[in-house]
């Protein structure tokens, strides 16, 4: 698979630390995000998957490691940092308030003002392209409000509002966790997307199925460590699980070994 | 729809330079289709009203409830008072009179309510302010003139405000406790600061003095017929204008827009309104000599009506009342400073109570220890819900609290008409109000559901 972009990476983590206290959630973490693909990161429950996402958007200052974003080195000290480098991150409880309508929602905290007063036809101009851009085309007003939509349209926009601001990489943590089957394809299929326009897409997912079915790339965390990352067709479903549960103890042994023996075996 | 094959006809990226613009090149989506999807843009009639219901179905009954209540009430009063007398012209002026100050209360209260919060203190701290302006304007003592005693009445509400949305918002007080203990302490105020002065602690509005006559005027004073014809005309004129050019431009961009006809209606609606609402205030309603003109308090109701509105629906400070009151959590990550604006709600809540004081005031001709704060307070908390404001925050307009003061000032003022004792009103209104919160709930649990199964 060709490189989307340049040699360099749009975002690069090496040697990333943190620790709460005594317990050491993240241990020299490297981990690449090239523009215009998916990478899913996955892992078991509690291997430092949203520490790690955290640490990206700038939630937490890492204690030691570097950052590179577009082969820069940049430091992320804030939520405010993260979104002017162009990351922004769709949080599994989506933060969207029920009660406004989906472009007053898009716009939130972010809003468009003509005369001090809210512009309400630009920012509904621009909330409509951008939907019409992700091809969010399944509700029926743009001025409904969000608590009347299904959850995957509730994704979607969260992603659209994610995507209006210039962003380069979309984070998205579990954004399927909470969907039916023909939802989550509509998700899977917004990420291609955004991978297509040429964003760097970071995806938590616990569910494989997801996983191989739009990933890029794929970058394992077993206890605070990144056991691999590569390119997905180097993996399949039981090289995942095993990294995950083990840390790739037996795989790392096969693919050393016997070469692609563990995709002959899958 | 949910097709799993990438496009291939999607445009490479256009080069960004604006934080501004969409990150994506938008525009080029399916070679020259349409920007906006034709789900999104209701143009028709039609459309219109089933976008409309489907707000309905999805827990935005809005106005609905409250407006066939209020048409209800009519109905039924009409039928039973005595000669008919509930439609009469002198009626519905006194009826408005009766319900200008549970409305401005209540209008007050939205503000608390929208945060998902609450506001005990408004049935004293309305008064309070009412009493500094009373004393403040009595000839015999400070003999203030009346607009700054009005200020400085404001000005003292706010800054109650502000303590009371300090404690809740900085020290994270539940607002029920703060704001109840502020009913305790503001209603002892108010009988500290009715005590001051010669008046034997009923200072009154009677005299014949221009400051007194003044704050008398804010409820019992009124224009001339003429004028009120001309200020009803210049009115509507302008608000339909503005509501007709808005609507035409974004017509015109092709944004989410009324039809034409549906902005026509709402036009004509607004003229039918006011033209009655002139003409009946304009009959002589005095059983000897001449009383006629539209009263100064329907002005104040309109004025107060008109700011909160515009703050709520125009303003980012609004947007971002209700985007609390939606979701705290949200509006935190969104970088909007959540302390700061329910600070301020608060202050805006007790500010507008000060106006609702006021009005009261002049409504008794005076101040009194008779002020029943407790009550004042319920009847504006069950006026805003009883209009459509949600208690679980999020939920409201100002013009709520003007429907539900009318409902509560209808049910009061049919009810006198009857002859029936205090009791019988209160029950009523109490059940009024079971009513009204039940559809709020109802409403909530289906648009909860109504997301479900659609994709």
């Amino acid at each position: 698979m060709a490189e989307a972009t340049g040699d360099e990476p749009l975002l690069k983590v090496r040697g990333l630390y943190k620790s709460f206290g005594a317990v050491q959630a993240l241990a020299e973490v490297d981990l690449d995000l090239p523009a215009g693909e998916v990478t899913s990161l996955s892992g078991d429950n509690g291997a430092g998957k949203s520490v790690l996402i955290k640490c990206i958007s700038g939630i937490y200052e890492p204690d030691r490691g570097h950052t590179y974003w577009e082969g820069r080195p940049v430091r992320i000290r804030s939520a405010h940092d993260s979104a002017a480098l162009g990351i922004e991150t769709v949080y599994q409880d989506l933060a969207l308030a029920d009660n406004l309508d989906i472009v007053q929602n898009m716009f939130l905290g972010r809003e468009r003002l003509r005369h001090r007063l809210l512009d309400e036809d630009a920012m509904e101009r621009a909330a409509a392209e951008t939907l019409a851009g992700l091809r969010v085309t399944t509700v029926r007003s743009i001025r409904q409000p969000v608590g009347s939509l299904s959850g995957g349209q509730r994704q979607s926009v969260a992603v659209a509002k994610a995507v209006m601001w210039n962003s380069k990489l979309v984070i998205m943590d579990e954004p399927t966790a909470a969907l039916g089957v023909t939802q989550t394809a509509m998700v899977l299929d917004l990420m291609r997307r955004l991978r297509d326009h040429g964003l760097a897409v970071l995806v938590i997912s616990h569910n494989l199925n997801d996983v191989f079915a739009v990933s890029d790339r794929i970058a394992v965390l077993y206890l605070g460590r990144m056991v691999v990352q590569d390119k997905a067709s180097a993996f399949d479903r039981q090289t995942v699980v095993e990294y995950m549960t083990t840390g790739g103890l037996g795989v790392a042994g096969t693919r050393v070994g016997s070469g692609d023996g563990a995709v002959g075996d899958g | 729809m949910a097709d799993p094959v990438p496009n291939p006809a999607d445009a490479p990226l256009a080069p960004v330079q604006s934080p501004t613009e969409p990150a994506v090149d938008l525009t080029a989506a399916e070679g020259g289709a349409p920007l906006v999807p034709a789900e999104i843009g209701a143009q028709t009639m039609r459309e219109y009203v089933r976008a409309a219901l489907l707000r309905i179905r999805g827990g935005e009954s809005g106005m609905l409830p409250v407006v066939l209540g209020l048409v209800a009430i009519v109905i039924v009063f009409q039928a039973i008072s005595p000669h008919h007398v509930f439609l009469s012209a002198g009626n519905i002026v006194n009826l408005f009179l009766q319900s200008a100050v549970f409305m401005v209360l209540a209008m007050a209260e939205t503000f608390a309510l929208l945060l998902g919060e609450i506001d005990l203190s408004i049935g004293y701290v309305g008064p309070v302010g009412a009493v500094i302006a009373v004393q403040l304007v009595q000839p015999s003592t400070s003999n203030w003139p009346w607009w700054a005693a009005i200020i400085v009445a404001l000005l003292a509400c706010a800054l109650i405000g502000f303590l009371q949305g300090t404690l809740v918002t900085r020290l994270r007080l539940p607002s029920f406790i703060v704001t109840l203990a502020g009913l305790l302490i503001f209603n002892g105020v108010l009988l500290i600061v009715l005590a001051i002065g010669p008046f034997s602690g009923y200072p009154s509005l009677s005299g014949p003095q221009t400051n007194v006559r003044a704050l008398y005027n804010l409820m019992w004073g009124h224009i001339t017929p003429t004028q009120g014809w001309i200020v009803m005309a210049l009115i509507v004129a302008g608000l339909g204008a503005n509501l007709y050019l808005r609507d035409s431009r974004r017509r015109r961009s092709g944004l989410v827009a009324p039809p034409v006809s549906l902005s026509v209606v709402k036009i004509l609606f607004m003229a039918v309104v006011g033209i009655a609402v002139v003409w009946v205030c304009n009959v002589n309603r005095a059983a000897v000599g001449t009383l006629e003109g539209v009263p100064w308090a329907i002005f104040i109701v309109l004025g107060v009506l008109g700011a909160w509105t515009f703050l709520l629906q125009r303003t980012r400070y609004g947007r971002y009342i209700y985007a609390i009151g939606g979701n705290p959590e949200a509006a935190r990550r969104a970088g909007i400073k959540v302390t700061s604006i329910r600070t301020w709600a608060f202050v805006l809540c007790s500010f507008t109570a000060g106006i609702g004081g006021l009005l009261y005031a002049s409504y008794l001709g005076g101040m009194s220890n008779n002020v029943n704060g407790g009550q004042l307070v319920l009847y504006a908390v069950a006026a805003a819900v009883i209009g459509g404001t949600s208690l679980f925050g999020g939920r409201g307009k100002a013009v709520h609290g003007v429907l539900g003061g009318l409902v509560i000032g209808g049910i009061y003022n049919g009810m006198y008409l009857l002859g029936l004792a205090v009791q019988w009103e209160f029950i009523v209104t109490g059940g009024v109000l079971i009513g009204a919160v039940t559809i709020d709930a109802v409403s909530r649990r289906g648009s909860a559901s109504a997301g479900v199964g659609r994709v």
